[in-house]
């Protein structure tokens, strides 16, 4: 028994007589939902940015983004396939990894000082691992688990005192700047490439372990196992920094400073705010607002790079998911999920089904993870907390309707509007809550402190409210059969 | 071979440095896997939500020891937050049921599959780390006080004339007494009483259980009661132990986990054992044996690096590591606890 809990409970609603699965008799969703439901998102996006600031809209966009391709590679895990992976926050990480990888300068330094250790090291564990597996093939019983266990032992005790060596005397080259032994000093882009393959990687080991377990045990592990690779990536300082993280990422866009002397971009602004400057007092007026002009239009014009690029590669992967969905493959993996006795009956490999589900999902988060790490210039392993990095994107799956790419991608927008939003609304009640208080008893002055929790409040209520009242998301999946 | 002063020496090294704090920190664990374990068994969920209910469970305790502070109450050398904690686990359970009634309840009614009730405790979870941020802020404080050693260290060098001190926190002594009462009363109740025999029969075999005319509703109630006060205990000796800060709570869910599951989740016994399964492997992976060794070994072969298995920083992954190995080599537990 596995299905979809959001489906399973719509269903089961009533009491006896058992009524009609509620699939067949509930009347189809109005083809207007999704487009109505995505002019409203914008039309709260461009109310942002007029009441608020267009620096913030735009941001909001760009995360937006990000979060819609997790979002979407969450569900596929659960919404095509019911696999509970509360690990998603492994496969970010794993893709911000790779941005460092990818795109930080090599440092020859650490290279020359420890690299030979390195290559030693990744030399005896895949020869241990070739051993094991050997072993594994042509012993049985209990002579095979003894000679696992002192190949293990043996192998720790010669690879712990080269690994060690190699890393001390990477971290000590330079600790302050860099302590770590770089990347390939490839262009960034490539690294929403290889973070896909890196979180694919991670993925399918973690799945060839772990996904024979039910859907709570699952969920326990995934999240044990993204801890430990968050705990990895923040205290392995010669792969990249750990907790001193890397900053100061190379760009896919121009810098704005570059962009504030680039005579086009001067051109354009000038010619775009004419009547503007021309209504300036005199020239140093008018230099002074060209000046501020130029400030605001490169940063636009930054996060508007961005959030095309981010844009290609979000419709790019949603048009490949629904094509997905609508294939033989898709109807594939529902009737897996909706039952798998019956899919298994019907000769289906179960097991390797949701490897393959699991695999590619993760591949999706990772490459979200690669962009993320991309618009922020920096690789912060410290930042990584389930609560964000996990657990949000599982709201943006449930709200926005799980099974629906379309409702992931809407759910992954409007979620991360309302986390983002709900700060300045916490502080805003707290404001008029506190607007006759005396600012110097201790209750004012607590009330200044809660309006950044609010956003925790607000994103559990949601999720409670959408998962009672509209268990299958703001934009439903398509029920084909009839 | 050493002489007796080296031995003595290095037991007391151990003694103080890892059997007093793994104990203590295990007993944490016990309680609070005792907690996940129950609602586990009865409810038929793993409970998200329960690092966070011990959070607001010792938020409660905080608040009523400063109002008994106030108000001059103490207990001598033990800590006011033991007085606390009685009203406060009266809170946290109503808080408890109340939840069960807003959220789980429902779905509970409608027999949704489990894993929509561990969605559902998600949502809990952040709502519950959010009032308990709205009512503690977000940095650390420390509520206990008293006397804050049993044994000092410098007592103890002068009393034995040993060079290795041993230092037992009256915190330490407090969880570990505490949690022995609380657990035998558990089982006491579980095993002897009427409510605890037929919440017992209805995690074994639910419709079984309705059949001899058990109410599901009662047993529902008691058992968040008891998690409550379980959740409640544990949250308020670990933050007497360490400190609070809402944010550990988070953290402590997994090593949680990963007690009830060792133990085999759904069995009590076995999470009494987990606990300290989990709570002296991470103390003992991650301890430098470098001067135990040095106490023990002739000079001549004293170690020169620190005879760490795993650096400091892992401590936390440990848990997580027996978590997963125990999930893929034995599911089931020591205990042989539910499978799932």
């Amino acid at each position: 028994m596995s299905q979809t809990g959001a489906e399973n409970g719509a269903k089961q609603a009533g009491a006896t007589p058992p009524p009609a699965p509620a699939a067949i008799v509930r009347k189809p969703d109005s083809p207007w939902r999704a487009p109505v439901a995505f002019a409203a998102m914008g039309a709260a996006l461009v109310l942002v940015g007029m009441y608020q600031s267009w620096a913030v809209a735009l941001a909001i966009l760009n995360m937006g983004l990000v979060s819609a391709i997790m979002a979407m590679g969450l569900n596929l895990q659960w919404g095509y396939a019911g696999l509970f992976n509360a690990g998603v926050m492994a496969f970010t990480a794993l893709g911000g990894l790779a941005a460092v990888v990818v795109s930080h300068p090599p440092v020859m330094d650490a290279l020359s000082a420890g690299g030979r250790g390195l290559v030693l090291s990744a030399v005896i564990v895949i020869g241990l691992i070739a051993t094991i597996a050997f072993v594994g093939t042509q012993l049985r019983g209990r002579l095979r688990s003894f000679i696992v266990f002192v190949l293990v032992i043996g192998g720790y005790a010669v690879l712990r005192p080269i690994f060690g060596e190699a890393v001390t005397a990477i971290e000590s080259v330079d600790p302050a700047r860099t302590g770590f032994i770089g990347g390939l000093g490839l262009p960034i882009m490539f690294s929403w490439i290889v973070g896909g393959v890196f979180a694919a990687a991670v993925a399918w080991l973690i799945g060839k372990v772990a996904l024979g377990l039910r859907s709570d045990y699952l969920a326990i592990a995934t999240l044990g196992i993204s801890e430990i690779v968050i705990a990895v990536l923040k205290n392995e300082d010669w792969l990249a920094r750990g907790v001193k993280n890397v900053t100061g990422l190379e760009r896919p866009v121009p810098y704005e400073i570059d962009l504030q002397q680039t005579p086009w971009f001067i051109d354009a602004v000038t010619r775009f705010n004419a009547t503007a400057l021309d209504a300036a007092a005199d020239a140093v007026a008018r230099e002074a607002m060209l000046r501020q002009m130029l400030i605001d239009a490169s940063s636009a014009f930054v996060k508007l790079a961005y959030a095309g690029l981010f844009t290609v590669v979000l419709l790019i992967l949603l048009a490949l998911c629904v094509r997905a969905l609508n294939s033989p493959w898709g109807r594939m993996m529902r009737a897996i999920r909706d039952n798998e006795e019956a899919a298994a009956a019907m000769g289906k490999d179960i097991t390797a089904r949701h490897l393959q589900i699991f695999v590619l999902g993760s591949a999706i988060i990772g490459i979200a993870g690669a962009m993320m790490t991309t618009l922020d210039g920096q690789f912060t392993p410290g930042t990584y907390n389930p609560l964000r990095f996990t657990f949000l994107i599982w709201v943006m799956v449930i709200v926005g309707g799980s099974g629906n790419n379309l409702g992931a991608v809407l759910g992954g927008f409007l979620i991360w509007f309302v986390w983002v939003e709900a700060e300045p609304a916490g502080r805003w009640i707290v404001e008029v809550v506190s607007a006759n208080m005396d600012p110097d008893t201790a209750l004012y002055k607590h009330l200044q402190d809660i309006a950044a929790p609010f956003r925790l409040f607000v994103m559990g209520l949601v999720l409670l409210i959408v998962l009672r009242f509209s268990p299958r998301g703001l934009l439903p999946e398509k029920v084909r059969h009839s | 071979m050493p002489e007796t002063t080296e031995i003595l020496n290095a037991l007391v090294l151990m003694t103080n440095f890892v059997f007093v704090p793994a104990l203590a920190y295990g007993s944490q664990l016990a309680l609070g896997a005792l907690g996940v374990t129950l609602v586990f068994g009865i409810l038929r969920f793993a409970n998200f939500a329960h690092g966070d209910l011990m959070a607001f469970g010792a938020t409660i305790t905080i608040l009523i020891t400063w109002a008994l502070q106030a108000a001059g109450v103490s207990l001598g050398p033990l800590p006011t937050a033991l007085l606390a904690m009685v009203p406060a686990i009266v809170v946290t359970a109503i808080v408890a049921i109340g939840i069960d009634k807003a959220v789980f309840g429902f779905y509970r009614k409608r027999k949704a599959a489990p894993v929509v009730l561990v969605i559902a405790s998600v949502g809990v979870m952040f709502m519950l780390s959010a009032i308990v941020r709205f009512i503690m802020g977000t940095e650390e404080r420390r509520f206990s006080d008293g006397t804050r050693f049993v044994v000092r260290a410098l007592d103890f060098k002068k009393w034995s004339g040993l060079d290795e001190g041993l230092a037992i926190q009256t915190t330490q002594v407090i969880t570990v007494v505490v949690t022995l009462i609380v657990v035998a009363a558990l089982f006491w109740f579980l095993n002897r009483t009427r409510t605890g025999k037929a919440m017992r029969a209805f995690s074994d075999n639910e419709d079984l259980a309705l059949l001899s005319g058990i109410n599901p509703d009662r047993i529902v109630m008691v058992t968040w009661v008891i998690a409550a006060a379980l959740a409640t205990i544990a949250g308020s000796l670990y933050g007497l132990d360490k400190s609070f800060s809402p944010f550990t709570y988070l953290q402590l869910l997994l090593p949680i986990f990963a007690s009830a599951i060792v133990g085999g989740i759904g069995h009590p016994v076995g999470a009494v054992v987990g606990g300290y399964v989990v709570a002296f492997s991470e103390v003992m992976l991650t301890y430098a044996y470098k001067r135990f060794a040095t106490y023990l070994l002739p000079e001549d072969l004293a170690p020169s690096h620190l005879m760490q298995l795993l650096s400091t920083d892992y401590k936390f992954a440990v848990s997580f590591i027996i978590l997963v190995v125990v999930l893929l080599i034995r599911p089931t537990g020591i205990f042989r606890g539910k499978v799932l």
